[in-house]
């Protein structure tokens, strides 16, 4: 080839110069980016880390001016949570299975995923004040369970989605090859599909799970808050979201000190839940 | 591929006739695909992709413990036609195949057949391996736990049965508990095969089956082909003429989604009736 004694310089040039803007560009929209989360990150371990000690995992929520620690806002953050995706993940495993491997003939199908994605990006105070609705104000009373329920609300959308997108990931001649053996459609989508795609749902549900444990606005509404430690899901629940949101505003230096000890917290474990994440889809392939 | 022939056209169909005559098969490629026992009868058959039309009133016989080879240019509508022989493109909604096909007198295609029973009897296997996400040892007995209650042992058997015919067995008899997608291309190939042949098909459908496969593993999936003939209704579409003159006993050329000619492979190979069969094998046109 001598291509080279063809070439237009100026063309040539042009490329270079378009090339070398649009790599500038995206550099510096990349460090303004980073340096927005590094400083947040930074003042977050510099203010929190220091009343980050034992006391804070083994004592719970103190009165103002006396000590104390997180506990029963730890505990009932991992149960609420727990309990919300115990209650959204089967669903919305199954909603994301039939839209992808059962909605091929539906019509309702496309609505079905146009309301998901409505409810993916709804704000969470909404949903808040939904369950607020339907069972604060029945039951006369904030619970456990109602914050359970708003935050199974937030995650199902999310765990719908990426179950379907996972699953329809997985190549159609795998589903050919096992409906040509003479297997019925739902022993392929659980024997087969399901295995075939299991990392990726996995992840969802852990996206999920990361989403949500942060979530504060519609536990404000339904779980609310606890003093003490909490003995059943049926009465209002500490959390580290509102705690956070309480201890911050309140005008007491020891609570705002807890409450950025509890900000940490809740970074470092999404932080921690995003590369279990990452490491997982890796080795799951 | 193969049908991009244009240079290599005259020196494949001279392959071709040297393969018959190795082959030392010639004893019932003689007689027409009529005068055989038929298992698969196909009568006016018509498929649509929505509304392409894409195959155009298909009349063809398929003889029984034979091997028969559909060939033509892509796109012509082999692997539309195969796919109807066990309804999988009822997978997909949109497709819909009208007339009949007749397996062991009884039409197929009627709406009450048992579309599950009917993919046990009738087994396929692709273009691409698709080996399940599990052992090789699942991957083979999967089909059978859906028709058969066997006892371990008897599943260890026909598992170790179904990778010894397709010559499998040697290669993976120490990495059963393997994960079955581990296994090279050429190996996961005859894997599917295996697991299609284990669950006891009459009819085999083979869609391009060697078109990912390196020239050893081709051989060696041809080399099942022939053996698998013996007790097998084998259907086999390729784009590799030489493939189908090596390996089958009938051969149906189609083109634009018409079946132009079917005939015993060596007067398909030697002696075509039509015009556009003997250009298509000596690599005139396609």
């Amino acid at each position: 080839m001598n291509g080279l004694r063809n070439i237009d310089v100026n063309l040539y040039r042009k490329r270079r110069i378009v090339n070398f803007l649009i790599l500038t560009c995206s550099i510096l929209t990349t460090l303004f980016g980073l340096f927005w989360l590094v400083w947040l990150l930074a003042t977050l371990f510099f203010h929190g880390f220091r009343y980050l000690d034992l006391s804070v995992f083994t004592q719970p929520t103190p009165p103002p001016g006396e000590s104390g620690g997180l506990a029963n806002a730890i505990a009932g953050s991992v149960l609420i949570t727990f309990m919300g995706v115990f209650l959204g993940a089967p669903i919305g495993v199954l909603a994301g299975t039939f839209l992808s491997e059962y909605s091929i003939r539906s019509r309702i199908a496309p609505v079905i995923r146009f309301v998901n994605d409505v409810l993916l990006s709804a704000p969470s105070i909404i949903l808040g004040v939904f369950v607020y609705e339907i069972v604060v104000v029945p039951t006369g009373h904030f619970s456990g369970w109602a914050g359970s329920l708003a935050l199974a609300l937030i995650a199902l959308p999310i765990i719908v989605r990426t179950t379907e997108d996972m699953l329809k990931l997985v190549p159609n001649t795998v589903r050919e090859a096992a409906c040509a053996l003479g297997a019925p459609r739902w022993k392929v989508t659980v024997a087969i599909i399901y295995r075939a795609a299991k990392a990726g749902i996995l992840t969802g549900i852990l996206l999920a799970i990361a989403r949500i444990s942060g979530e504060t606005a519609p536990l404000l509404f339904t779980a609310l808050n606890n003093q003490f430690w909490s003995s059943s899901l049926n009465e209002p629940v500490a959390n580290l979201p509102v705690v956070i949101f309480q201890f911050a505003m309140s005008p007491y230096e020891d609570w705002q000190n807890l409450a950025w000890a509890g900000a940490l917290l809740i970074t470092i474990s999404v932080l921690m839940l995003n590369i279990i994440v990452r490491t997982f889809l890796r080795t799951g392939k | 591929m193969s049908e991009n022939n244009s240079k290599s056209g005259p020196s494949l169909l001279e392959k071709g006739f040297a393969s018959i005559k190795q082959n030392g098969q010639a004893g019932h490629q003689t007689e027409g695909p009529d005068s055989l026992p038929l298992k698969m009868e196909v009568k006016n058959l018509d498929f649509y992709y929505g509304k392409f039309h894409a195959l155009h009133s298909i009349n063809m016989g398929v003889p029984e413990n034979r091997v028969t080879a559909i060939i033509g240019p892509s796109g012509c509508g082999k692997s539309t036609l195969i796919r109807c022989f066990n309804r999988i493109y009822e997978l997909y909604p949109k497709q819909r195949a009208t007339g009949e096909i007749i397996l062991d007198g009884r039409n197929i295609l009627d709406p009450k057949e048992d579309l599950y029973l009917l993919r046990a009897q009738v087994g396929m296997v692709f273009q691409k391996p698709t080996p399940f996400p599990m052992s090789v040892y699942d991957n083979i007995a999967f089909g059978v736990r859906l028709y058969e209650n066997l006892s371990r042992q008897e599943m260890d058997e026909r598992v170790e049965w179904a990778l010894k015919k397709s010559a499998l067995w040697k290669e993976v008899k120490d990495k059963l508990n393997q994960i079955g997608t581990a296994l090279s291309g050429g190996q996961q190939q005859r894997l599917c095969i295996a697991r299609a042949i284990a669950v006891r098909p009459e009819v085999v459908l083979l869609d391009e089956p060697c078109s990912a496969l390196d020239p050893i593993s081709t051989a060696k999936v041809e080399e099942l082909i022939d053996e698998l003939s013996d007790d097998y209704t084998i259907i086999i579409v390729t784009h590799n003429m030489q493939q189908a003159a090596r390996v089958s006993d009938f051969t149906a050329f189609m083109y634009l989604g018409k079946l132009i000619e079917f005939d015993s492979t060596d007067k398909m190979f030697t002696n075509p009736k039509r015009k556009e069969t003997e250009d298509y094998i000596t690599g005139r046109f396609g």
